[in-house]
């Protein structure tokens, strides 16, 4: 069975990157950036994720069939969370029409 | 599908010795060979009996419902009951009838043969499937015996968390347990067509029942873990008051909807698609032809699978969402209807100039053309922001999802079992009786649902136990189709079982058929061939001249 | 059995079959394909199934903003970070587990897969310690519940959600380390090796998914009230 085998040392290079990612996450969530935070913070997060998929989930070596069901997940959760803000977001400074805020 | 000479498996022509031969029926007897059985064959017999029993009770609590409607007044339960009987037919009936049957009965005995394969990817997570299921019902059965749950099948909050005191928890359970079955049977599906087809079985060779079933998975596995979720939220904050959906603490019980129709409006796609896939194999079998724009079909269940995500907010117009929101998912719902309509138009343009024979899977097949193209127009209606909402809440929804949940996904269900029931049993069942059976579905249907359309625009509510006097007509007429079309759905069951022991023996391909299915004998051994398969060419090869010389003679039912 | 050329080369026709090859498949490798496969889509259940609860999250969180950076100000980040920390280690262990098996150093999956269990179980001691100093301060949602912050009622949305998000994750981690468990007495038993490890590569792939969900559950929940100053409790 022709394998690729991802050698420990690229492991260990991942394993260091995410816990430079987390560090960075962390102080610059300690500064108030207003709206940049979120950005900051959750392409800290995607950058990770995406690490923790390529390396350690093997995606690399993977079919792109494989690839396009990793895909087709985030973003069919990426439809639901925008087609419902696209409800919110549009609805006035309350949740309710009749409650205050 | 034609297998070339040497690969096909020596097939016995008479009815008699096939069926003494090991098949997956006498393979091994006992209760254990069948509560254990791999077999996918097996299992989805295991599901056609639970399903029919959810189904019986289902439509105990319809008939329960026409019974009440007899008359305008509520005399024959309290309106808490009436409550109870119309939500457990609604929560039965879609979670645990419409969305597994045709996928856990035909889907499982099917997708392995149609693809040259023995058995599905995962046979034990099939298995765990349907144990699932029971389990799921288990907790729903319970719930049911001790009164029930009042809040529709779409518990919405905050009256299913933090009003109501009937079994919501337990219900809601059952259900999300019920929901990984689902998933299983959907993640099975997806693999074993991925992986499994045999050699020369390219896509675009498949039948059309694959495809929908692989459209129906890909709904199944974006969707309901959704509910999922949902309901497992639900029953938090009901047991622990958590808070999410109550509006008194700054929760927002429209977050419930969202979240509740992300899932139950691509449901229903799920119940559709494999109807959908079910009528592509009886049109082209009993037109004796291809199917019209085979590609196009192919794509539009895709196509139905992706769109059908991006419509839910056409439940919730006049719940409360933005009328921005509302604008958007009128417009996208609109969309979604141009798929199915292409189905419906390539059906139509395949039994143009078809060969075309009335065996009762055909008369199925013809009443889901014309009843599932009415709740599909109407549908179009209720997309349409101004109109739903008026008739929002009234018979006029009511008639819609009935027109297309069982007048169409029923009627392909019975369709395709009266279909493949040769297949599945090696036995003939017969066919005035068949035919009939068919003709009091087919007018009990419209007799039941078609004044609820005239109903619900006259503008009589939906779920209301009582009702002004001037709408007792059209309710009695309802009640009377009600009667006739539980007389069309007990006589299959009547027959099917009577045909186990005495139908005719019905031989490998009775209605000469083409189909890697029909390539093996009736019933299928355990491993489903005898020679594997291989593929030279696409599906519904009807115009071949060297098939029509090999079908065998068509049996005549009577 | 019809003989042909064709079904003489079918390779369900072979004799030679592996001990974990399964009949309803003709290959190993299409028996390998297939679970992963399966695996990769039960994933995409989990995506959405978290997902829902993402959703709330930024539904309210977008609602009440200043009532969920108060709420998230009173977790503790040294927790949060430390476990986020070990969650990432135990991801390394698990994928050298499987290094382990592709190069048939038996004796190293076993330590790995041990390795994983303690970092994960190490995660959910420290969780203990956030839920217990959670249920001292109050801020269980329920009848117990008091926020000494803006807008209480909003708090106790983020907490429920905090506490149906970080469980969720919890229990997931739980069935993890169980599968881990019964894998590494596999492993101990010799059941894998370079031709045949797949197990342990599909519950590679569970476990750096709830992995996943962590490094996005940490910013989300702990880091929101980050530049706060003062404690809110």
């Amino acid at each position: 069975m022709a394998e690729h085998i991802t050698p420990k040392r690229t492991y260990i290079a991942v394993f260091a990157a995410l816990l430079v990612l987390t560090l960075v996450t962390w102080l610059v969530a300690q500064v108030d950036l207003g709206w940049a935070n979120d950005v900051v913070a959750l392409t800290i997060a995607v950058t990770k994720a995406l690490l923790v998929l390529w390396f350690f989930m093997h995606l690399r070596y993977s079919t792109r069939m494989t690839v396009l069901t990793a895909l087709a997940g985030f973003f069919w959760l990426g439809i639901m969370i925008f087609l419902t803000l696209n409800d919110y977001l549009t609805r006035g400074s309350s949740l309710l029409p009749v409650m205050g805020k | 599908m034609d297998t070339t000479a040497v690969a096909r498996s020596p097939i016995t022509t008479t009815p008699e010795t096939a069926f003494e031969r090991p098949n997956y029926l006498n393979a091994a007897y006992g209760m254990r060979s069948w509560l254990l059985t791999r077999d996918h064959k097996r299992i989805a017999i295991l599901y056609l009996i639970s399903v029919t029993v959810f189904f019986a009770l289902g439509g105990l609590m319809a008939a329960l419902v026409r019974l009440e409607l007899l008359t305008p007044e509520g005399d024959m339960m309290q309106p808490d009951t009436y409550n109870r009987v119309f939500t457990m037919h609604g929560i039965v009936m879609v979670f645990f009838f419409l969305i597994p049957a045709i996928p856990a009965v035909l889907g499982n005995f099917l997708v392995p043969l149609m693809i040259g394969a023995k058995d599905l990817a995962m046979p034990r997570l099939n298995l765990a499937s349907w144990y699932v299921y029971n389990i799921g019902g288990a907790f729903t059965l319970w719930a049911i015996a001790h009164g029930g749950v009042d809040t529709g099948w779409t518990f919405y909050t905050p009256f299913s968390t933090h009003y109501s005191n009937t079994y919501v928890i337990s219900t809601a359970l059952g259900v999300f347990i019920n929901g990984f079955s689902s998933i299983f049977t959907g993640l099975n599906f997806i693999v074993t067509i991925h992986r499994m087809r045999a050699p020369g079985l390219s896509w675009f060779r498949l039948p059309l029942f694959i495809w929908s079933h692989y459209a129906t998975s890909l709904v199944i596995i974006l969707g309901t873990p959704v509910i999922a979720i949902t309901l497992l939220l639900v029953a938090a904050e009901k047991l622990l008051h958590l808070g999410i959906f109550d509006p008194r603490v700054g929760g927002d019980p429209i977050l419930f909807q969202h979240l509740f129709w992300f899932y139950s409006h691509p449901a229903v796609y799920i119940m559709i698609l494999p109807a959908m896939g079910v009528i592509s194999e009886l049109v082209a079998a009993f037109a004796r032809k291809k199917i019209f724009g085979y590609r196009f079909v192919a794509f539009a269940s895709v196509g139905i699978a992706v769109l059908g995500f991006l419509v839910w907010g056409h439940h919730m117009f006049v719940a409360g969402q933005s009328a921005y929101a509302a604008t958007i998912f009128s417009v996208l719902s609109m969309l979604v209807a141009v798929p199915s309509a292409i189905k419906v138009f390539n059906w139509t343009a395949t039994l143009y100039e078809g060969s075309i024979s009335y065996q009762t899977p055909m008369l199925y097949a013809l009443g889901f053309i014309g009843l599932f193209t009415i709740g599909g127009l109407t549908g179009v209606m209720l997309a349409t922001l101004g109109i739903d909402v008026h008739v929002h809440d009234t018979y006029f929804i009511v008639a819609h999802f009935h027109y297309v949940m069982v007048g169409g996904t029923i009627m392909a269900y019975l369709g395709g079992l009266h279909y493949w029931w040769p297949k599945i049993s090696g036995r003939l069942y017969p066919g005035f009786l068949s035919k009939l059976s068919a003709l009091l579905v087919f007018v009990g249907f419209n007799l039941t649902f078609f004044p609820q359309f005239i109903l619900g625009y006259l503008g009589m509510p939906r779920r209301y136990w009582s009702y002004p006097p001037e709408f007792q007509v059209l309710n009695v007429l309802s009640t009377a189709g009600a009667s006739i079309l539980g007389v069309g759905y007990l006589l299959p069951l009547c027959y099917f079982i009577w045909s186990m022991r005495y139908g005719k023996r019905s031989g490998d391909n009775p209605w000469g058929a083409i189909g890697l299915e029909w390539d093996t004998t009736s019933p299928p051994p355990t491993e489903n061939f005898y020679t594997l398969p291989v593929v030279t060419h696409g599906p519904y090869e009807y115009n071949r001249e060297e098939v029509h010389n090999r079908m065998t003679e068509e049996v005549s039912l009577g | 059995m019809a003989s042909s050329p064709i079904a003489e080369t079918h390779p369900a026709n072979t004799a030679h079959h592996h001990p974990s090859l399964q009949h309803q498949f003709d290959t190993l490798e299409q028996q390998k394909e297939s679970s992963t496969l399966g695996m990769w889509i039960f994933l995409v259940t989990e995506i959405m199934f978290f997902g829902g609860l993402f959703l709330a999250y930024v539904v309210y969180r977008s609602t009440y903003p200043q009532a969920f950076a108060a709420a998230s100000h009173t977790l503790n980040v040294l927790m949060g970070g430390i476990n986020t920390a070990v969650l990432i280690g135990s991801s390394l262990t698990m994928a050298l587990a499987i290094w382990a098996a592709q190069v048939n150093w038996r004796k190293g999956i076993v330590l790995f897969l041990l390795l994983t269990i303690a970092l994960g179980s190490t995660f959910l001691v420290v969780k203990a310690f956030e839920y217990r100093e959670k249920f001292e301060h109050h801020h269980v949602p329920g009848p117990n519940f008091e926020f000494d912050g803006p807008q209480p009622e909003h708090a106790e949305i983020y907490f429920s959600l905090y506490f149906i998000m970080t469980g969720l994750h919890a229990t997931h981690m739980v069935i993890g380390i169980a599968i881990l468990g019964v894998l590494a007495w596999f492993a101990y038993k010799g059941k894998y090796d370079s031709s045949y490890y797949n197990p342990l590569e599909v519950t590679g792939l569970y476990w750096h998914f709830v992995d996943i969900v962590w490094i996005f559950l940490f910013p989300l929940l702990y880091l929101l009230g980050a530049h706060l100053h003062g404690a809110a409790h």
